[in-house]
């Protein structure tokens, strides 16, 4: 279904202004298959706005967004079409309170897939046990450590089936001991080919996962390169003074 | 001196505070209560008044259950209205709260009972005729044929207090809803629920938690509230007293007797309200 040869995700000359301010500024991008792009940059410089156009939860004040051959259109049926090929993980993990670990997985998939309660089931099992946390499918978010809470968000996106994974800081709320758990999960998705877009500080799972880094700053994208070259012999000034305010 | 005079003062101190922490106010009225209903017990003039009211118990248990029922519904319609994005939902859900919240419920069971329900009878007649003719219904159907004396005033009463107390559980909705934090409709919509779904399966479920309290309290406000209906005549537990103490001048016995049998359905009720959220609150 998916043509390996053209890009997944395309944002052409995309802005996404809230008043004065001009939080994605005109900004292009292609997406490959199975590509993992990690996105970087200081605060406010609009990588999640960014992240957050490409499932229209911020609708662009401008340009086009194509994302699986489908343009997303500003209203209408298509939207939701499109958010469930696409995955998200949330900073604050978002996760159903009301629901224990195993609803959570379960309910999108009924709800939007029309899966029997059965299949729904079976797959949020399968999904728990890929992320390892089998054992916690009964248990309430509230009594789950962050880094499980995670871990459970992206079982919640994967029994989706997306095609497509957007991750916006999924570690910056945890506690620095639950960070390799959720970013192990992360890795393990980007071998089995998944394409992933990914904001992170984490700069040790930017060099070892990412094809390819994106540096933005006031809204644009200002370098993007390999992980070699980016992290090695970077271009701009700019990505050079953040590079090394990060990295000490 | 001072060495000595200091601890007594103290150890005064903590008795009384322990003596001024006790819920005083609870033994006061249930000693009120007891001596009340000792007097019951010994006068028979009360248990006269009671046989009186008892059908006036039943009209104000089935007015303030069919009314809140009600209310609840359009509240939660009105409710939803108001956190709306569609400008017209929100406008009417908004006109809506703000004309009721601006109008006594006495004065709107008033109006609805006298000046809305003839001509609303009038369109459903019209309704009705239209049905007809349009052979959906029969020529004599239900819509066409009701009058407006058939709609005793109980029902007028029930849907003005409905109306008013809507506009309430509205806002109820909508401060519940709106404490569920943006992210919860973020994650439900990521993965491809309508906005519809989310309010069903994701919103609506968390908020509910948080409104059944106040809901509980707005019953029981509803409960008192219902004895405004006997302006309309309608044979509720006030009406029934306003008629027993005119004929028999028992004024102080039927009047005390009408207060302390909604007292005691409403401090009931409270406990019950407290317990829920007792319960609530442990599940959080
Ligand atoms: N809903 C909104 N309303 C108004 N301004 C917003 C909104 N969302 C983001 N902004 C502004 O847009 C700019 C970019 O924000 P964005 O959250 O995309 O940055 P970011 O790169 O993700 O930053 P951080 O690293 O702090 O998460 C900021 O100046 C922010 O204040
Ligand atoms: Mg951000």
């Amino acid at each position: 279904m998916t043509d390996k040869s053209q890009p997944i995700i395309i944002l052409k000359n995309v802005d996404k202004h809230f008043g004065h301010v001009k939080a994605v500024n005109n900004i292009s991008l292609e997406v490959m298959p199975s590509e993992v792009v990690v996105v970087i940059g200081p605060s406010g410089s609009g990588k999640s706005t960014m992240l957050r156009c490409i499932n229209h939860l911020e609708t662009p004040t401008a340009g086009q967004i194509v994302v699986d051959g489908k343009v997303l259109s500003h209203k209408g049926k298509d939207i939701n079409a499109i958010r469930r090929e696409v995955g998200m993980v949330f900073q604050q993990f978002n996760l159903f309170p009301h629901l224990t670990a195993l609803e959570n997985v379960v309910i999108a998939q009924t709800v939007v897939r029309g899966r029997s309660k059965q299949e729904a089931d079976r797959v949020a099992r399968q999904q728990l046990d890929r992320v390892g946390i089998p054992e916690k499918a009964d248990v309430y978010p509230g009594q789950l450590s962050g880094g499980q809470q995670q871990r459970v968000a992206i079982a919640r996106a994967l029994a989706m089936n997306p095609k497509i994974m957007l991750f916006d800081e999924p570690t910056s709320a945890l506690d620095p001991e639950m960070i390799k758990e959720v970013l192990d999960v992360m890795m393990q998705l980007a071998e089995e080919g998944m394409t992933m877009v990914v904001v992170t500080h984490e700069m040790g799972f930017a060099r070892n996962a990412a094809d390819r880094i994106i540096f933005m700053n006031e809204g644009g994208i200002v370098e993007e390169a390999t992980p070699d070259v980016f992290f090695d012999n970077p271009k701009h000034e700019r990505t050079k003074l953040f590079l090394s305010q990060i990295l000490h | 001196m001072a060495s000595t005079d200091t601890p007594s003062r103290n150890r005064r101190g903590t008795f009384i505070d322990t003596l001024s922490g006790l819920p005083w106010w609870f033994f006061i009225i249930l000693l009120g209560a007891l001596f009340l209903a000792y007097s019951f017990f010994v006068d028979e003039t009360y248990s006269d008044i009671f046989i009186f009211l008892k059908d006036g118990v039943a009209m104000t248990i089935r007015v303030t259950l069919t009314g809140y029922a009600l209310a609840v519904t359009i509240g939660l319609m009105t409710g939803l209205g108001r956190v709306s994005k569609n400008p017209v939902l929100y406008n009417v859900a908004t006109i809506y709260v703000n004309i009721m919240r601006g109008i006594p419920i006495l004065v709107n069971i008033l109006y609805v009972a006298f000046v809305v329900t003839p001509p609303a009878i009038n369109g459903i007649n019209v309704l009705g005729d239209w049905l007809a003719q349009i052979n959906l219904l029969g020529p004599e159907n239900v819509l066409a044929v009701l009058s407006v004396r058939q709609v005793d005033f109980s029902v007028r009463g029930t849907i003005a207090l409905a109306i008013s107390y809507g506009a309430f559980e509205a806002e109820i909705f909508r401060a519940g809803i709106e404490s569920i934090g943006r992210g919860q409709m973020e994650a439900a919509r990521s993965l491809g629920m309508s906005y519809v779904q989310a309010m069903r399966y994701i919103i609506l479920p968390q908020a509910v938690r948080r409104v059944l309290p106040p809901l509980g309290n707005d019953f029981i406000a509803m409960l008192k509230e219902s004895s405004l209906i006997s302006v309309l005549g309608v044979r509720d537990m006030t009406q029934l007293s306003k008629l027993y103490a005119a004929s028999s001048f028992q004024y102080l016995k039927t009047y005390t007797l009408l207060a302390f049998m909604y007292l005691v359905m409403t401090v009931l009720l409270s406990i019950g309200v407290k317990s829920m959220e007792r319960r609530l609150s442990t599940n959080d």
